[in-house]
Protein backbone atom coordinates (compact mmCIF):
# COMPACT_ATOMS: atom_id res chain seq x y z
CA UNK A 1 0.00 0.00 0.00
CA UNK A 2 1.37 3.37 -0.82
CA UNK A 3 -0.47 5.68 1.31
CA UNK A 4 0.43 9.39 1.63
CA UNK A 5 0.60 11.10 4.44
CA UNK A 6 -0.56 14.55 4.43
CA UNK A 7 0.50 16.96 7.59
CA UNK A 8 -2.45 19.89 7.63
CA UNK A 9 -1.96 23.11 10.13
CA UNK A 10 -4.76 24.92 12.20
CA UNK A 11 -5.06 27.69 13.64
CA UNK A 12 -6.76 29.20 16.47
CA UNK A 13 -8.76 25.72 15.96
CA UNK A 14 -9.42 26.27 12.07
CA UNK A 15 -7.65 24.84 9.64
CA UNK A 16 -5.54 26.88 7.50
CA UNK A 17 -5.62 27.51 3.74
CA UNK A 18 -2.70 25.68 3.22
CA UNK A 19 -4.23 22.25 4.48
CA UNK A 20 -6.08 21.75 0.92
CA UNK A 21 -3.34 22.82 -0.89
CA UNK A 22 -1.03 20.03 1.13
CA UNK A 23 -4.25 17.04 0.57
CA UNK A 24 -4.59 18.49 -2.90
CA UNK A 25 -0.73 18.05 -3.73
CA UNK A 26 -1.13 14.57 -1.07
CA UNK A 27 -3.74 13.56 -3.86
CA UNK A 28 -1.80 13.94 -6.61
CA UNK A 29 1.09 11.25 -5.83
CA UNK A 30 -1.77 8.61 -4.13
CA UNK A 31 -3.31 8.48 -7.56
CA UNK A 32 -0.43 7.60 -9.14
CA UNK A 33 0.74 5.41 -6.27
CA UNK A 34 -2.86 3.86 -5.87
CA UNK A 35 -2.57 4.49 -1.97
CA UNK A 36 -4.65 6.44 -0.18
CA UNK A 37 -4.00 9.97 1.29
CA UNK A 38 -4.78 10.47 5.43
CA UNK A 39 -4.39 13.71 7.02
CA UNK A 40 -3.03 14.71 10.21
CA UNK A 41 -3.71 17.97 12.28
CA UNK A 42 -2.09 18.40 15.56
CA UNK A 43 -4.37 20.64 18.18
CA UNK A 44 -6.05 21.38 21.26
CA UNK A 45 -8.94 19.40 22.52
CA UNK A 46 -11.99 20.03 20.17
CA UNK A 47 -10.53 19.36 17.14
CA UNK A 48 -10.08 21.78 14.03
CA UNK A 49 -13.31 23.67 12.60
CA UNK A 50 -13.08 22.23 8.82
CA UNK A 51 -10.76 18.93 9.65
CA UNK A 52 -14.26 16.76 8.43
CA UNK A 53 -14.31 18.78 5.08
CA UNK A 54 -10.67 17.27 4.28
CA UNK A 55 -12.19 14.31 2.49
CA UNK A 56 -13.59 17.01 -0.30
CA UNK A 57 -10.10 17.10 -1.41
CA UNK A 58 -9.33 13.44 -1.23
CA UNK A 59 -8.28 12.48 2.01
CA UNK A 60 -9.60 8.84 3.06
CA UNK A 61 -9.28 9.34 6.78
CA UNK A 62 -8.18 12.60 9.17
CA UNK A 63 -6.41 11.91 12.38
CA UNK A 64 -6.59 14.73 14.70
CA UNK A 65 -3.92 14.47 17.50
CA UNK A 66 -5.03 16.69 20.48
CA UNK A 67 -3.00 17.39 23.38
CA UNK A 68 -3.19 20.06 26.60
CA UNK A 69 -1.97 23.29 25.38
CA UNK A 70 -1.45 22.49 21.82
CA UNK A 71 -3.65 25.05 19.93
CA UNK A 72 -0.70 26.55 19.07
CA UNK A 73 2.41 25.09 17.36
CA UNK A 74 4.69 23.47 19.80
CA UNK A 75 8.09 22.01 17.93
CA UNK A 76 8.30 18.92 20.10
CA UNK A 77 4.82 18.01 20.39
CA UNK A 78 3.66 18.34 16.92
CA UNK A 79 7.36 16.41 15.95
CA UNK A 80 6.43 13.66 18.07
CA UNK A 81 2.86 13.62 17.16
CA UNK A 82 3.89 13.22 13.21
CA UNK A 83 6.50 10.90 13.86
CA UNK A 84 4.71 8.09 15.30
CA UNK A 85 2.22 8.52 12.77
CA UNK A 86 4.82 8.36 9.96
CA UNK A 87 6.75 4.78 11.54
CA UNK A 88 2.96 3.94 12.31
CA UNK A 89 1.57 3.98 8.78
CA UNK A 90 4.89 2.93 6.88
CA UNK A 91 4.01 6.09 3.96
CA UNK A 92 4.97 6.54 0.11
CA UNK A 93 5.18 9.40 1.40
CA UNK A 94 4.76 12.41 3.89
CA UNK A 95 3.70 16.20 3.02
CA UNK A 96 4.02 19.54 4.50
CA UNK A 97 3.21 22.85 3.86
CA UNK A 98 6.16 24.86 3.37
CA UNK A 99 4.61 27.29 5.72
CA UNK A 100 6.44 28.67 8.93
CA UNK A 101 5.23 26.04 10.74
CA UNK A 102 5.98 23.83 7.76
CA UNK A 103 9.32 24.86 7.66
CA UNK A 104 10.24 24.61 11.06
CA UNK A 105 8.32 20.42 11.71
CA UNK A 106 9.42 19.01 8.60
CA UNK A 107 13.13 18.84 9.23
CA UNK A 108 12.81 18.00 12.82
CA UNK A 109 10.42 15.21 11.63
CA UNK A 110 13.18 14.43 9.02
CA UNK A 111 15.96 14.16 11.47
CA UNK A 112 13.77 11.62 13.70
CA UNK A 113 12.88 9.50 10.92
CA UNK A 114 16.44 9.76 9.56
CA UNK A 115 15.10 10.28 6.15
CA UNK A 116 15.61 13.47 4.11
CA UNK A 117 13.60 16.21 3.19
CA UNK A 118 13.05 18.04 0.01
CA UNK A 119 11.41 21.37 0.78
CA UNK A 120 9.18 23.91 -1.41
CA UNK A 121 8.37 21.90 -3.71
CA UNK A 122 6.16 23.22 -6.86
CA UNK A 123 6.07 20.22 -9.38
CA UNK A 124 5.10 16.81 -7.96
CA UNK A 125 5.67 13.16 -10.36
CA UNK A 126 5.64 9.71 -9.67
CA UNK A 127 7.57 8.14 -12.62
CA UNK A 128 8.67 4.24 -12.53
CA UNK A 129 7.66 3.83 -8.65
CA UNK A 130 9.93 7.13 -7.91
CA UNK A 131 8.77 10.28 -7.02
CA UNK A 132 10.23 13.43 -9.00
CA UNK A 133 10.48 16.62 -7.44
CA UNK A 134 10.88 19.80 -8.67
CA UNK A 135 11.35 22.94 -7.00
CA UNK A 136 13.53 26.01 -7.47
CA UNK A 137 16.93 26.43 -6.48
CA UNK A 138 19.55 29.53 -6.42
CA UNK A 139 16.20 31.83 -5.77
CA UNK A 140 14.13 30.37 -8.21
CA UNK A 141 17.05 31.31 -10.66
CA UNK A 142 16.93 27.36 -11.60
CA UNK A 143 15.02 24.54 -10.74
CA UNK A 144 16.30 21.30 -9.93
CA UNK A 145 14.64 18.02 -10.29
CA UNK A 146 15.16 15.51 -7.66
CA UNK A 147 13.83 12.25 -6.36
CA UNK A 148 14.73 10.81 -2.55
CA UNK A 149 16.40 7.56 -1.98
CA UNK A 150 14.54 6.52 1.44
CA UNK A 151 11.03 5.76 2.74
CA UNK A 152 8.70 7.90 3.77
CA UNK A 153 9.61 10.56 1.16
CA UNK A 154 9.36 13.97 2.96
CA UNK A 155 8.45 16.99 0.88
CA UNK A 156 7.09 20.29 1.76
CA UNK A 157 4.71 22.06 -1.05
CA UNK A 158 5.44 25.93 -1.75
CA UNK A 159 1.97 27.99 -0.80
CA UNK A 160 -0.60 28.62 -3.16
CA UNK A 161 1.10 26.04 -6.16
CA UNK A 162 -1.12 23.21 -5.54
CA UNK A 163 -4.43 24.77 -6.07
CA UNK A 164 -6.74 22.69 -4.06
CA UNK A 165 -9.01 20.28 -6.05
CA UNK A 166 -12.16 19.02 -5.08
CA UNK A 167 -11.87 14.76 -5.36
CA UNK A 168 -14.44 13.34 -2.92
CA UNK A 169 -13.00 10.49 -0.70
CA UNK A 170 -14.19 9.41 2.87
CA UNK A 171 -12.20 11.86 5.37
CA UNK A 172 -13.54 9.52 8.28
CA UNK A 173 -12.10 11.72 11.14
CA UNK A 174 -10.79 9.96 14.04
CA UNK A 175 -9.14 11.42 17.32
CA UNK A 176 -6.01 10.55 19.20
CA UNK A 177 -4.40 11.75 22.49
CA UNK A 178 -0.63 13.32 21.57
CA UNK A 179 1.91 11.54 23.54
CA UNK A 180 3.54 15.15 24.73
CA UNK A 181 1.24 18.26 25.54
CA UNK A 182 2.60 22.00 25.24
CA UNK A 183 4.56 20.95 28.68
CA UNK A 184 7.04 18.83 26.08
CA UNK A 185 8.72 22.48 24.91
CA UNK A 186 11.48 23.55 25.50
CA UNK A 187 11.64 27.06 24.63
CA UNK A 188 9.24 29.26 26.25
CA UNK A 189 6.90 31.92 24.15
CA UNK A 190 6.68 35.10 27.13
CA UNK A 191 4.55 37.38 24.15
CA UNK A 192 2.79 37.15 20.80
CA UNK A 193 3.11 40.83 19.10
CA UNK A 194 0.83 40.11 15.78
CA UNK A 195 1.90 42.33 13.45
CA UNK A 196 -0.52 41.97 10.20
CA UNK A 197 -3.65 43.30 12.46
CA UNK A 198 -5.60 40.12 11.31
CA UNK A 199 -4.62 40.36 7.61
CA UNK A 200 -3.22 37.42 6.01
CA UNK A 201 0.53 37.13 5.98
CA UNK A 202 2.70 38.18 2.92
CA UNK A 203 3.71 34.02 2.67
CA UNK A 204 0.89 32.72 1.85
CA UNK A 205 -1.99 35.08 0.44
CA UNK A 206 -3.10 35.31 -2.73
CA UNK A 207 -2.82 38.34 -3.85
CA UNK A 208 0.32 40.99 -2.70
CA UNK A 209 0.32 44.78 -3.16
CA UNK A 210 4.23 45.54 -2.30
CA UNK A 211 5.04 48.68 -2.18
CA UNK A 212 8.88 50.11 -2.62
CA UNK A 213 10.90 53.48 -2.23
CA UNK A 214 9.05 55.18 -4.96
CA UNK A 215 6.21 55.23 -2.21
CA UNK A 216 8.50 58.41 -1.30
CA UNK A 217 7.63 57.77 2.41
CA UNK A 218 5.97 55.73 5.38
CA UNK A 219 2.62 58.08 4.75
CA UNK A 220 1.68 57.08 1.70
CA UNK A 221 1.27 53.47 2.69
CA UNK A 222 -2.39 54.44 3.28
CA UNK A 223 -2.93 54.01 -0.67
CA UNK A 224 -1.67 50.51 -0.63
CA UNK A 225 -3.61 49.77 2.07
CA UNK A 226 -6.61 51.34 0.58
CA UNK A 227 -6.11 48.70 -3.04
CA UNK A 228 -5.91 45.86 -0.03
CA UNK A 229 -9.19 46.37 1.50
CA UNK A 230 -10.52 46.88 -1.82
CA UNK A 231 -9.09 43.40 -3.38
CA UNK A 232 -11.08 42.09 -0.02
CA UNK A 233 -9.29 39.83 2.53
CA UNK A 234 -7.11 37.64 0.30
CA UNK A 235 -4.89 40.37 -0.19
CA UNK A 236 -1.57 40.90 2.11
CA UNK A 237 0.63 44.03 2.21
CA UNK A 238 4.27 43.59 0.69
CA UNK A 239 7.75 45.72 0.89
CA UNK A 240 10.84 45.64 -0.47
CA UNK A 241 13.88 45.94 1.14
CA UNK A 242 14.63 49.30 0.39
CA UNK A 243 11.77 50.97 2.72
CA UNK A 244 12.01 48.07 5.45
CA UNK A 245 15.91 48.76 5.71
CA UNK A 246 14.38 52.46 6.04
CA UNK A 247 12.09 51.87 8.74
CA UNK A 248 9.22 52.55 6.90
CA UNK A 249 7.61 48.97 6.84
CA UNK A 250 8.19 45.73 9.44
CA UNK A 251 10.47 43.11 7.79
CA UNK A 252 7.88 40.58 8.25
CA UNK A 253 6.57 42.76 4.83
CA UNK A 254 10.01 42.39 3.02
CA UNK A 255 9.44 39.95 -0.36
CA UNK A 256 12.83 38.70 -1.78
CA UNK A 257 16.06 37.27 -0.88
CA UNK A 258 16.51 38.26 2.30
CA UNK A 259 12.73 38.11 3.24
CA UNK A 260 9.66 36.46 2.16
CA UNK A 261 9.21 34.26 -1.07
CA UNK A 262 6.04 34.42 -2.56
CA UNK A 263 3.93 32.52 -5.37
CA UNK A 264 0.63 34.63 -5.42
CA UNK A 265 -2.29 34.45 -8.18
CA UNK A 266 -1.43 38.44 -8.44
CA UNK A 267 1.47 40.34 -7.34
CA UNK A 268 1.14 44.28 -7.86
CA UNK A 269 4.85 46.04 -7.64
CA UNK A 270 4.17 49.75 -6.56
CA UNK A 271 7.43 51.78 -6.99
CA UNK A 272 9.86 49.04 -6.82
CA UNK A 273 12.33 48.94 -9.59
CA UNK A 274 13.23 45.24 -9.92
CA UNK A 275 16.40 44.48 -8.22
CA UNK A 276 17.35 40.60 -8.67
CA UNK A 277 17.08 40.00 -5.01
CA UNK A 278 13.30 41.35 -4.83
CA UNK A 279 13.08 39.22 -8.17
CA UNK A 280 14.07 36.20 -6.33
CA UNK A 281 11.09 36.72 -4.12
CA UNK A 282 8.10 37.22 -5.99
CA UNK A 283 9.16 36.07 -9.87
CA UNK A 284 7.06 32.68 -9.44
CA UNK A 285 3.84 34.91 -9.12
CA UNK A 286 1.31 33.70 -11.40
CA UNK A 287 0.46 37.44 -12.69
CA UNK A 288 2.98 40.44 -12.53
CA UNK A 289 1.31 43.96 -12.25
CA UNK A 290 4.07 46.89 -11.83
CA UNK A 291 3.50 50.68 -11.58
CA UNK A 292 6.36 52.50 -11.82
CA UNK A 293 7.27 56.32 -12.93
CA UNK A 294 10.23 54.62 -15.26
CA UNK A 295 9.20 53.14 -18.32
CA UNK A 296 13.15 51.40 -17.92
CA UNK A 297 12.90 49.89 -14.62
CA UNK A 298 13.73 46.57 -14.59
CA UNK A 299 10.26 45.05 -13.08
CA UNK A 300 8.72 46.24 -16.59
CA UNK A 301 11.03 42.83 -18.01
CA UNK A 302 9.30 40.60 -15.74
CA UNK A 303 6.06 41.98 -15.13
CA UNK A 304 2.66 40.91 -17.00
CA UNK A 305 1.17 44.43 -17.27
CA UNK A 306 2.83 47.73 -16.36
CA UNK A 307 1.38 50.91 -16.12
CA UNK A 308 3.82 54.20 -16.77
CA UNK A 309 2.72 56.95 -13.89
CA UNK A 310 3.15 57.77 -10.51
CA UNK A 311 1.94 55.68 -8.10
CA UNK A 312 0.24 58.91 -5.89
CA UNK A 313 -2.13 58.85 -9.06
CA UNK A 314 -2.65 55.41 -10.19
CA UNK A 315 -3.42 53.95 -6.62
CA UNK A 316 -6.60 55.80 -5.88
CA UNK A 317 -8.25 55.12 -9.11
CA UNK A 318 -7.32 51.13 -8.82
CA UNK A 319 -8.75 50.91 -5.60
CA UNK A 320 -11.79 53.02 -6.36
CA UNK A 321 -12.30 51.05 -9.57
CA UNK A 322 -11.54 47.52 -7.92
CA UNK A 323 -14.37 48.49 -5.38
CA UNK A 324 -16.96 49.16 -8.20
CA UNK A 325 -16.54 45.85 -9.19
CA UNK A 326 -16.59 44.48 -6.07
CA UNK A 327 -19.81 46.13 -5.44
CA UNK B 1 30.05 32.52 26.02
CA UNK B 2 31.10 30.05 23.10
CA UNK B 3 29.45 30.63 20.02
CA UNK B 4 29.61 28.62 16.89
CA UNK B 5 28.42 29.79 13.63
CA UNK B 6 27.94 28.00 10.69
CA UNK B 7 28.30 29.73 7.24
CA UNK B 8 28.39 28.45 4.28
CA UNK B 9 29.55 29.44 0.84
CA UNK B 10 26.74 30.18 -1.89
CA UNK B 11 26.94 32.33 -5.38
CA UNK B 12 26.41 36.11 -5.10
CA UNK B 13 23.05 36.97 -5.15
CA UNK B 14 23.55 39.46 -7.69
CA UNK B 15 25.06 36.61 -10.06
CA UNK B 16 23.58 35.56 -12.90
CA UNK B 17 23.04 31.66 -12.75
CA UNK B 18 24.00 29.63 -15.56
CA UNK B 19 23.19 25.71 -16.24
CA UNK B 20 27.05 23.62 -16.77
CA UNK B 21 26.79 21.69 -19.49
CA UNK B 22 26.49 18.53 -17.03
CA UNK B 23 22.58 19.69 -16.80
CA UNK B 24 22.95 18.63 -13.04
CA UNK B 25 25.01 21.81 -11.55
CA UNK B 26 25.66 25.49 -12.09
CA UNK B 27 28.53 27.24 -14.25
CA UNK B 28 31.17 28.84 -11.90
CA UNK B 29 32.59 30.52 -14.71
CA UNK B 30 32.31 34.41 -13.32
CA UNK B 31 30.19 33.76 -10.46
CA UNK B 32 31.22 35.76 -7.59
CA UNK B 33 30.58 33.63 -4.28
CA UNK B 34 29.83 35.51 -0.68
CA UNK B 35 29.18 33.98 3.17
CA UNK B 36 25.31 33.36 2.72
CA UNK B 37 23.77 36.21 3.34
CA UNK B 38 21.56 35.11 6.69
CA UNK B 39 24.88 33.54 7.65
CA UNK B 40 26.59 37.26 7.67
CA UNK B 41 23.21 37.92 9.73
CA UNK B 42 24.34 35.16 12.15
CA UNK B 43 27.57 35.97 12.59
CA UNK B 44 27.10 39.35 13.27
CA UNK B 45 24.27 38.84 15.87
CA UNK B 46 27.57 36.33 17.95
CA UNK B 47 29.96 39.09 17.35
CA UNK B 48 27.03 41.24 19.22
CA UNK B 49 26.64 38.71 21.57
CA UNK B 50 30.28 38.24 22.29
CA UNK B 51 30.52 42.02 22.98
CA UNK B 52 27.97 42.57 25.77
CA UNK B 53 28.87 39.57 27.29
CA UNK B 54 32.47 41.29 27.35
CA UNK B 55 34.66 37.87 26.69
CA UNK B 56 34.05 34.61 24.67
CA UNK B 57 34.94 32.64 21.68
CA UNK B 58 33.27 32.94 18.09
CA UNK B 59 33.57 30.17 16.01
CA UNK B 60 32.85 29.67 12.46
CA UNK B 61 32.41 26.45 11.36
CA UNK B 62 31.52 25.20 7.38
CA UNK B 63 31.13 22.40 5.94
CA UNK B 64 32.73 22.40 1.82
CA UNK B 65 35.30 22.05 -0.48
CA UNK B 66 38.83 24.11 -0.02
CA UNK B 67 37.52 26.87 -1.33
CA UNK B 68 35.29 27.83 1.46
CA UNK B 69 38.23 28.59 3.16
CA UNK B 70 38.11 32.29 1.46
CA UNK B 71 34.51 32.58 3.12
CA UNK B 72 35.66 31.42 6.42
CA UNK B 73 38.86 34.28 6.13
CA UNK B 74 36.08 36.58 5.07
CA UNK B 75 34.34 35.66 8.69
CA UNK B 76 37.82 35.88 10.75
CA UNK B 77 37.90 39.12 9.46
CA UNK B 78 34.53 40.56 10.35
CA UNK B 79 35.94 39.56 14.11
CA UNK B 80 35.34 35.41 14.68
CA UNK B 81 38.17 34.13 16.50
CA UNK B 82 38.98 31.14 14.74
CA UNK B 83 37.19 28.97 11.99
CA UNK B 84 36.92 25.37 10.90
CA UNK B 85 36.82 24.00 7.38
CA UNK B 86 35.08 20.30 7.29
CA UNK B 87 35.85 19.35 3.98
CA UNK B 88 33.56 17.36 1.77
CA UNK B 89 31.12 18.61 -0.52
CA UNK B 90 27.26 19.41 0.96
CA UNK B 91 24.71 18.11 -1.12
CA UNK B 92 20.85 19.00 -1.31
CA UNK B 93 20.37 16.80 1.24
CA UNK B 94 20.66 18.34 4.35
CA UNK B 95 20.72 15.56 6.71
CA UNK B 96 24.19 14.99 5.92
CA UNK B 97 25.23 18.71 6.23
CA UNK B 98 23.50 18.58 9.85
CA UNK B 99 25.23 15.32 10.57
CA UNK B 100 28.76 16.27 9.70
CA UNK B 101 27.89 19.75 11.48
CA UNK B 102 26.58 17.66 14.40
CA UNK B 103 29.72 15.52 14.79
CA UNK B 104 31.77 18.05 15.09
CA UNK B 105 30.02 19.88 17.37
CA UNK B 106 29.55 16.92 19.83
CA UNK B 107 32.67 17.92 21.83
CA UNK B 108 32.71 21.63 21.31
CA UNK B 109 30.46 21.92 24.49
CA UNK B 110 29.23 25.75 22.75
CA UNK B 111 26.50 27.63 24.37
CA UNK B 112 25.37 29.04 21.49
CA UNK B 113 24.99 27.45 17.73
CA UNK B 114 23.64 30.04 15.47
CA UNK B 115 22.47 29.16 11.45
CA UNK B 116 21.14 31.12 8.84
CA UNK B 117 17.33 30.73 8.10
CA UNK B 118 18.53 29.37 4.90
CA UNK B 119 21.61 29.21 2.52
CA UNK B 120 20.58 30.97 -0.66
CA UNK B 121 21.76 28.28 -2.89
CA UNK B 122 19.53 25.41 -2.73
CA UNK B 123 17.02 27.21 -0.68
CA UNK B 124 16.31 24.25 1.72
CA UNK B 125 15.53 25.76 5.52
CA UNK B 126 16.08 22.72 6.85
CA UNK B 127 19.64 22.22 8.55
CA UNK B 128 18.71 24.09 11.91
CA UNK B 129 16.30 22.14 13.26
CA UNK B 130 17.53 18.90 11.82
CA UNK B 131 20.82 19.68 13.86
CA UNK B 132 19.12 20.52 16.75
CA UNK B 133 17.06 17.34 16.69
CA UNK B 134 20.69 15.67 15.93
CA UNK B 135 21.91 17.13 19.40
CA UNK B 136 18.89 16.93 21.57
CA UNK B 137 19.10 20.67 22.06
CA UNK B 138 16.10 23.27 21.43
CA UNK B 139 16.38 24.92 19.08
CA UNK B 140 13.99 28.41 17.93
CA UNK B 141 14.04 29.08 13.88
CA UNK B 142 13.74 32.79 12.17
CA UNK B 143 14.97 34.93 14.89
CA UNK B 144 15.34 38.34 14.49
CA UNK B 145 17.01 39.28 16.80
CA UNK B 146 19.18 37.42 20.13
CA UNK B 147 19.80 38.50 23.53
CA UNK B 148 20.89 37.07 26.32
CA UNK B 149 19.17 38.44 29.89
CA UNK B 150 19.51 36.64 32.86
CA UNK B 151 21.31 33.48 31.60
CA UNK B 152 18.63 32.25 29.42
CA UNK B 153 18.79 33.77 25.35
CA UNK B 154 15.73 35.92 24.10
CA UNK B 155 14.67 35.42 20.45
CA UNK B 156 12.50 37.81 18.47
CA UNK B 157 11.22 35.23 16.13
CA UNK B 158 8.88 35.67 12.71
CA UNK B 159 6.25 33.76 12.01
CA UNK B 160 3.34 34.22 9.91
CA UNK B 161 2.47 37.48 10.28
CA UNK B 162 3.37 37.42 14.32
CA UNK B 163 6.39 38.18 16.42
CA UNK B 164 7.09 35.75 19.05
CA UNK B 165 9.14 36.13 22.29
CA UNK B 166 10.55 33.54 22.87
CA UNK B 167 13.38 32.51 25.45
CA UNK B 168 15.67 29.75 25.51
CA UNK B 169 17.87 28.33 28.39
CA UNK B 170 21.62 27.45 26.36
CA UNK B 171 22.90 25.48 24.82
CA UNK B 172 21.01 25.99 22.29
CA UNK B 173 20.37 26.02 18.49
CA UNK B 174 19.55 29.57 16.61
CA UNK B 175 18.69 30.27 13.12
CA UNK B 176 19.24 33.75 12.12
CA UNK B 177 16.92 36.03 9.56
CA UNK B 178 17.17 39.65 8.66
CA UNK B 179 16.77 41.79 11.43
CA UNK B 180 17.93 44.38 13.71
CA UNK B 181 21.34 44.13 12.97
CA UNK B 182 23.18 45.05 9.73
CA UNK B 183 26.44 42.58 9.10
CA UNK B 184 29.57 44.44 9.39
CA UNK B 185 32.05 45.10 7.12
CA UNK B 186 35.39 43.88 7.92
CA UNK B 187 37.87 46.42 8.25
CA UNK B 188 41.82 47.01 7.11
CA UNK B 189 42.56 45.76 10.96
CA UNK B 190 40.50 42.74 10.48
CA UNK B 191 41.49 41.46 7.03
CA UNK B 192 45.02 41.76 8.08
CA UNK B 193 44.58 39.87 11.50
CA UNK B 194 42.29 37.30 9.98
CA UNK B 195 45.23 36.31 7.80
CA UNK B 196 47.04 35.02 11.84
CA UNK B 197 43.98 33.95 13.14
CA UNK B 198 43.52 29.91 13.29
CA UNK B 199 41.66 28.14 10.45
CA UNK B 200 41.38 24.35 11.16
CA UNK B 201 41.01 22.00 8.30
CA UNK B 202 39.81 18.69 8.42
CA UNK B 203 37.45 15.66 6.70
CA UNK B 204 34.26 15.91 7.12
CA UNK B 205 32.02 12.94 7.99
CA UNK B 206 29.84 12.76 5.06
CA UNK B 207 27.37 10.38 4.99
CA UNK B 208 25.91 9.38 1.50
CA UNK B 209 23.56 11.36 -0.06
CA UNK B 210 20.11 10.32 -0.20
CA UNK B 211 18.46 13.26 -2.50
CA UNK B 212 19.37 12.19 -5.95
CA UNK B 213 20.01 15.26 -8.33
CA UNK B 214 18.55 14.02 -11.69
CA UNK B 215 18.54 17.59 -13.42
CA UNK B 216 18.95 21.60 -13.50
CA UNK B 217 17.11 23.74 -15.13
CA UNK B 218 16.66 26.83 -16.05
CA UNK B 219 13.37 28.76 -15.15
CA UNK B 220 10.20 28.67 -17.48
CA UNK B 221 10.46 31.90 -18.94
CA UNK B 222 7.89 34.32 -18.44
CA UNK B 223 6.06 34.99 -21.74
CA UNK B 224 6.51 38.98 -22.61
CA UNK B 225 4.15 41.12 -20.36
CA UNK B 226 3.13 44.73 -21.78
CA UNK B 227 2.43 48.30 -20.99
CA UNK B 228 -1.24 48.97 -20.61
CA UNK B 229 -1.12 52.40 -20.38
CA UNK B 230 0.26 55.61 -18.74
CA UNK B 231 -0.98 57.37 -15.32
CA UNK B 232 -4.64 56.63 -13.79
CA UNK B 233 -6.40 56.50 -17.09
CA UNK B 234 -4.48 53.21 -17.93
CA UNK B 235 -6.48 51.26 -14.85
CA UNK B 236 -9.44 50.47 -16.55
CA UNK B 237 -7.96 48.71 -19.32
CA UNK B 238 -5.62 47.17 -16.35
CA UNK B 239 -8.80 45.96 -14.99
CA UNK B 240 -10.22 44.86 -18.39
CA UNK B 241 -6.83 42.57 -18.98
CA UNK B 242 -6.61 41.11 -15.22
CA UNK B 243 -10.24 40.53 -15.54
CA UNK B 244 -10.42 39.09 -18.67
CA UNK B 245 -6.81 37.88 -19.82
CA UNK B 246 -5.38 37.01 -16.87
CA UNK B 247 -8.41 35.97 -14.82
CA UNK B 248 -6.91 36.48 -11.54
CA UNK B 249 -9.59 39.35 -10.59
C1 LIG C 1 22.41 40.46 -0.07
C2 LIG C 1 21.27 41.33 -0.50
C3 LIG C 1 19.98 40.90 -0.22
C4 LIG C 1 18.88 41.69 -0.63
N1 LIG C 1 17.61 41.24 -0.35
C5 LIG C 1 16.55 41.94 -0.79
C6 LIG C 1 15.21 41.50 -0.56
O1 LIG C 1 14.98 40.48 0.09
N2 LIG C 1 14.18 42.22 -1.04
C7 LIG C 1 14.38 43.38 -1.74
O2 LIG C 1 13.38 43.99 -2.17
N3 LIG C 1 15.62 43.83 -1.96
C8 LIG C 1 16.71 43.17 -1.50
N4 LIG C 1 17.96 43.68 -1.69
C9 LIG C 1 18.09 45.07 -2.16
C10 LIG C 1 17.92 45.25 -3.64
O3 LIG C 1 19.18 45.10 -4.26
C11 LIG C 1 17.38 46.67 -3.95
O4 LIG C 1 18.23 47.63 -3.38
C12 LIG C 1 15.97 46.94 -3.43
O5 LIG C 1 15.10 45.89 -3.84
C13 LIG C 1 15.45 48.26 -3.97
O6 LIG C 1 14.19 48.57 -3.44
P1 LIG C 1 13.16 49.51 -4.25
O7 LIG C 1 12.86 48.86 -5.54
O8 LIG C 1 12.04 49.80 -3.33
O9 LIG C 1 13.96 50.86 -4.41
P2 LIG C 1 14.65 51.53 -5.67
O10 LIG C 1 15.57 50.57 -6.33
O11 LIG C 1 15.16 52.82 -5.21
O12 LIG C 1 13.46 51.74 -6.68
C14 LIG C 1 12.43 52.66 -6.52
C15 LIG C 1 11.60 52.63 -7.77
O13 LIG C 1 10.49 53.48 -7.61
C16 LIG C 1 10.25 54.17 -8.82
N5 LIG C 1 9.54 55.41 -8.50
C17 LIG C 1 10.05 56.55 -7.96
N6 LIG C 1 9.07 57.44 -7.77
C18 LIG C 1 7.92 56.86 -8.15
C19 LIG C 1 6.57 57.29 -8.18
N7 LIG C 1 6.20 58.50 -7.73
N8 LIG C 1 5.65 56.43 -8.64
C20 LIG C 1 6.00 55.20 -9.09
N9 LIG C 1 7.26 54.76 -9.10
C21 LIG C 1 8.21 55.57 -8.62
C22 LIG C 1 11.61 54.38 -9.41
O14 LIG C 1 11.52 54.54 -10.82
C23 LIG C 1 12.32 53.10 -9.03
O15 LIG C 1 12.19 52.11 -10.04
C24 LIG C 1 19.08 42.92 -1.30
C25 LIG C 1 20.38 43.33 -1.58
C26 LIG C 1 21.46 42.56 -1.19
C27 LIG C 1 22.83 43.04 -1.52
N1 LIG D 1 27.61 23.18 4.24
C1 LIG D 1 27.30 23.89 5.33
N2 LIG D 1 28.25 24.22 6.24
C2 LIG D 1 27.95 24.93 7.35
N3 LIG D 1 26.71 25.36 7.62
C3 LIG D 1 25.74 25.07 6.75
C4 LIG D 1 25.97 24.32 5.57
N4 LIG D 1 24.80 24.20 4.90
C5 LIG D 1 23.87 24.85 5.63
N5 LIG D 1 24.44 25.38 6.75
C6 LIG D 1 23.80 26.20 7.79
O1 LIG D 1 22.43 25.91 7.81
C7 LIG D 1 21.67 27.06 7.45
C8 LIG D 1 20.46 26.66 6.70
O2 LIG D 1 20.82 26.04 5.48
P1 LIG D 1 19.80 25.27 4.55
O3 LIG D 1 19.01 24.36 5.43
O4 LIG D 1 20.66 24.54 3.58
O5 LIG D 1 18.96 26.31 3.89
C9 LIG D 1 22.65 27.93 6.69
O6 LIG D 1 22.26 29.28 6.72
C10 LIG D 1 23.94 27.66 7.45
O7 LIG D 1 23.98 28.41 8.65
Amino acid sequence: MANILAVVEQRDGALRRISGEVVTAAKQIADATGGEVHAVVVGAAGGASGADGLGRFGAARVVQVEGEGLDRYVAEAYAAAVADLAREGKYYAVLFGASAQGRDLAPRVAARLDVPLAGDATGLAVEAGELLVTRPVYAGRAFAQLTIKAEPRLVSVRPNTFRPREAAAAGTVETRQAAAGADAARTRVREVRAATGGRLDVGEAPIVVAGGRGMKGPENWQALEDLVDALGPTAALGASRAVVDAGWRPHGEQVGQTGKTVSPQLYFAVGISGAMQHLAGMRSAKTIVAINKDPDAPIFKVADYGVVGDAAEVLPRLAEEIRSIAR
Amino acid sequence: MKIVVCIKRVPDTEARIRISGDGRSIDPAGVKFVISPYDEFALETALRMKEAAGSGEVIALTVGEANSAEQLRSALAMGADRAVLLKGEPTLDGLVTARALAAELKAYGADLILLGMKAVDFDQQQVAPMLAELLDLPCVTIAAQVEMEGGVAVCHRETEGDTEVVETALPAVISITKGAYEPRYPSLKGIMAAKKKPLEEKAAQLGESRIELRTMTAPPERPAGRIVGQGADAVPELIRALREEAKVL
